[in-house]
């Protein structure tokens, strides 16, 4: 069997595949607009044609003469009011363009297919029985009340496109959950529907252990916080005017000890008189950590709370993670960076419309890819087959480029010694013995690449 | 809906700082309306005893419009960046996350917008008065001090700034560009003037009656902005730019 992280190595540099993945969206779709309307120019931005000027300036004109000729009839307030009315008509038909810019958020990219690794039979019946998993999987039955999150079924349409599609998950209290899917995949529309920004077309969900409801969104925005992308610093004001303002929209008593304890913990302390333009953007991400926290949340969203940190950034925001989690606040992560998800994650989804899989990272990679052992000898073994016969354990092997070899077995730890004794019996000189270890990245690339050939013509 | 005066509270300061660090909004609400006011003030200044009654009337008639027209521009630029501001400086996700209403959101907006525009206008109009009093022609200072345009002054300042503030919101919400946001929302809040044209100029007489019914013609006209301003602050809308079916709506509190 290939190894997939090599396949993928092979790739990138040629055509890399996960870059694909963050290709910019599609150019906007438009609607047909008046000829005396001038194509726009950047995002909603949809200035007249000359043309529509002199419409303009006749029309004014026109109007002028019109309110010059009744003012002395009796029926002038009318005819006043009527032009109001006509004017405000026309103002707000023009005046229309956020539909446009909708279509520039929440369009997935197209994918373009990548050659996928050779799979066994094995990994297809496995990728199969994951998506068949998590399209069945009903939130831990019996344990909803204990739950921080609960979703059955949720579904999300913006007119025609399906962003959202029949999604079940749940998180315990004190988890920390992983969100993974490429551009487009709903991930933050999950978030934001979970946040009570959006409203869900079908489906359910349980946050903070409160039902969504339009009822419940005060409730449910009171137990949680949200860090979306961009840290949404108000410039002009100081660091603690920020939090202030926040503090104050959450109602909370003693704003300034919280204020102080919230920058301690993002040590922010001596910054918090500083204006946030003044900030680099890892300190931005930090205070909007600490506004995340300012109301001392249940339940915590991240979305992409690393993104466009420096390693250091970085490791401070997985500090204040795991730190938070110590606490028993609950962490939904939604993060591109694989090997983040790994590393903080109790358990991650990856979603792609639908959901595709729900596990721990390691029983993922358990489940869909064989234990193997990865040998490199200095020169390539003369009969390779009759040296791995004799090793007890081995369930087959291929070679793995020059003088490597990937051998399949039911336990590493009972076959590597017997391995290495009988390659040092052949008179192999052995580099290296050591068991393969699949990535969260290649489960990702597994289930994304299905898609991928599903798409395929 | 109900409404918490402390998240109002919270908004209100915030926007009055952002205003007071914003040098251009500071200027414009400082500076801008004096220099408008400067030509019509030298003009009634100019009038001698011996002119005439329409001469008179048509002085004080286009200082007192003008009066009426900074609580209409003043407010309508703020109130234009107040949403799509919020956009440009991606802040409106993280603000639309909290448990703020949208009622208490508009009107923190809102108020933060009015009440500056209506004391700049307060002021002027008292300098205006005391001035024409201490240096004007006594005609003027009699056309000046009348009670229907004293009740137009200060009834229709707060009403016209009202007006200004909700269609500007309105529209903020259903633009993407800071200043085609501005352009029409200035725009926008200047028909209602066309009824204070009416008074001032005395194509309706200036009674009180007339001054009263308009003002309440205007109540009403602001009410119905303000509604529907509100109810364009839908989150789901703020966020990606339509607004859920009916049955689906969730976040909308």
């Amino acid at each position: 069997m290939a190894d997939p992280r090599q396949s993928y190595h092979r790739e990138a540099s040629q055509a890399p595949a996960y870059s694909r993945l963050r290709m910019p969206p599609p150019e906007l779709g438009s609607r047909p607009q008046p000829w005396f309307v001038r194509r726009r120019h950047g995002v909603g931005y949809r200035p007249l044609a000359w043309q529509g000027w002199v419409i303009a300036a006749v029309v004014v004109a026109a109007a002028i003469v019109v309110l010059l000729v009744v003012h002395t009839s009796s029926a002038r307030i009318v005819i006043v009011l009527a032009l109001v009315a006509v004017y405000s008509a026309v103002g707000w038909r023009l005046s229309g363009e956020r539909g446009d810019v909708e279509d520039a958020v929440e369009e997935a990219p197209a994918l373009e297919a990548r050659e996928t690794a050779e799979r066994t039979p094995e990994q297809v019946a496995a990728i199969a029985s994951l998506r068949a998993e998590a399209s069945t999987r009903a939130p831990r039955r019996g344990q909803a009340a204990d739950d921080a999150i609960t979703v059955e079924g949720l579904t999300k349409r913006f007119g025609e496109r399906t962003a959202l599609d029949d999604v079940s998950f749940s998180v315990g209290w004190g988890e920390v959950f992983g969100f993974l899917g490429p551009n487009g995949a709903g991930k933050t529309t999950t978030v934001r529907t979970l946040g009570t920004l959006i409203a869900p077309t079908a489906g359910s969900a349980v946050v903070a252990g409160i039902p969504l409801s339009p009822e419940n969104a005060v409730a449910i925005r009171l137990r949680i916080a949200i860090m979306p992308e961009a840290p949404g610093l108000y410039p002009r004001l100081t660091v603690a005017e920020n939090l202030e303002f926040f503090a104050g929209l959450y109602g909370l008593a003693d704003v300034r000890p919280r204020i102080e304890q919230a920058l301690a913990t993002v040590n922010l302390a001596e910054r918090a008189d500083d204006p946030c333009s003044s900030l680099s953007k890892g300190l931005k991400q930090r205070v909007a950590i600490a506004r995340a926290l300012l109301s001392d949340p249940r339940v915590l969203f991240l979305d992409e709370p690393t993104s466009g940190l420096d390693p250091v950034a970085s490791r401070e925001v997985h500090d204040l993670i795991v730190a938070l989690r110590e606490r028993g606040v609950t962490i939904v992560l939604t993060t591109h960076r694989l090997e983040e998800a790994e590393r903080m994650c109790d358990r991650v989804a990856i979603l792609n419309t639908t959901l595709r899989t729900v596990g721990r990272p390691d029983e993922l990679r358990e489940r869909l890819f064989a234990r193997s052992l990865a040998v490199t000898t200095v020169a390539p073994l003369d009969a390779p087959e009759r040296v791995f016969a004799t090793v007890p354990g081995v369930d087959g092997w291929h070679p793995d480029g020059d003088g490597g070899y990937e051998l399949k077995v039911s336990d590493p730890r009972a076959a590597a010694p017997a391995l290495t004794r009988a390659l040092v019996a052949a008179g192999a000189d052995v580099v290296s013995i050591g068991e393969r270890r699949h990535s969260l990245e290649d489960v990702y690339l597994e289930l994304i690449d299905e898609d991928v050939e599903a798409r395929r013509p | 809906m109900s409404i918490d005066p402390g998240r109002v509270r919270a908004v209100f300061r915030k926007e009055l700082r952002q205003f007071r660090r914003n040098r251009a909004i500071v200027v414009t609400m400082g500076i801008l309306p004096v220099l408008f006011l400067t030509g019509p003030m030298i003009n009634i200044f100019s009038l001698t005893a011996s002119a005439s009654s329409s001469e008179v009337r048509s002085v004080v008639g286009s200082v007192l419009l003008l009066m009426l027209i900074v609580p209409v521009i003043l407010p309508a630029a703020i109130a234009a960046y107040s949403v799509v501001g919020e956009r440009d400086q991606g802040t409106l996700e993280p603000l639309l996350t909290t448990p703020v209403r949208r009622g208490e959101l508009m009107l923190g907006k809102g108020l933060s917008a009015v009440l500056p525009a209506v004391a700049v206008t307060y002021v002027l109009y008292a300098v205006f008065v005391v001035a024409v009093r201490l240096w004007g022609a006594h005609a003027a200072f009699s056309d000046v001090w009348q009670t229907p345009e004293i009740l137009v002054e200060v009834l229709f300042a707060p009403l016209l700034a009202t007006w200004s503030v909700c269609v500007g919101m309105a529209i903020s919400v259903r633009s993407t560009d800071v200043r085609v946001a501005q352009q029409l929302s200035t725009l926008a809040s200047l028909p209602p003037l066309g009824l204070a044209i009416l008074i001032t100029f005395r194509v309706i007489a200036p009674t009180v009656l007339a001054a009263v019914v308009i003002g309440l013609l205007f109540v009403v006209l602001d009410c119905l902005a303000c509604w529907g301003a509100a109810l364009m602050l839908d989150r789901e809308r703020l966020i990606v730019g339509r607004r859920a079916p009916r049955q689906e709506r969730t976040g909308s509190a």
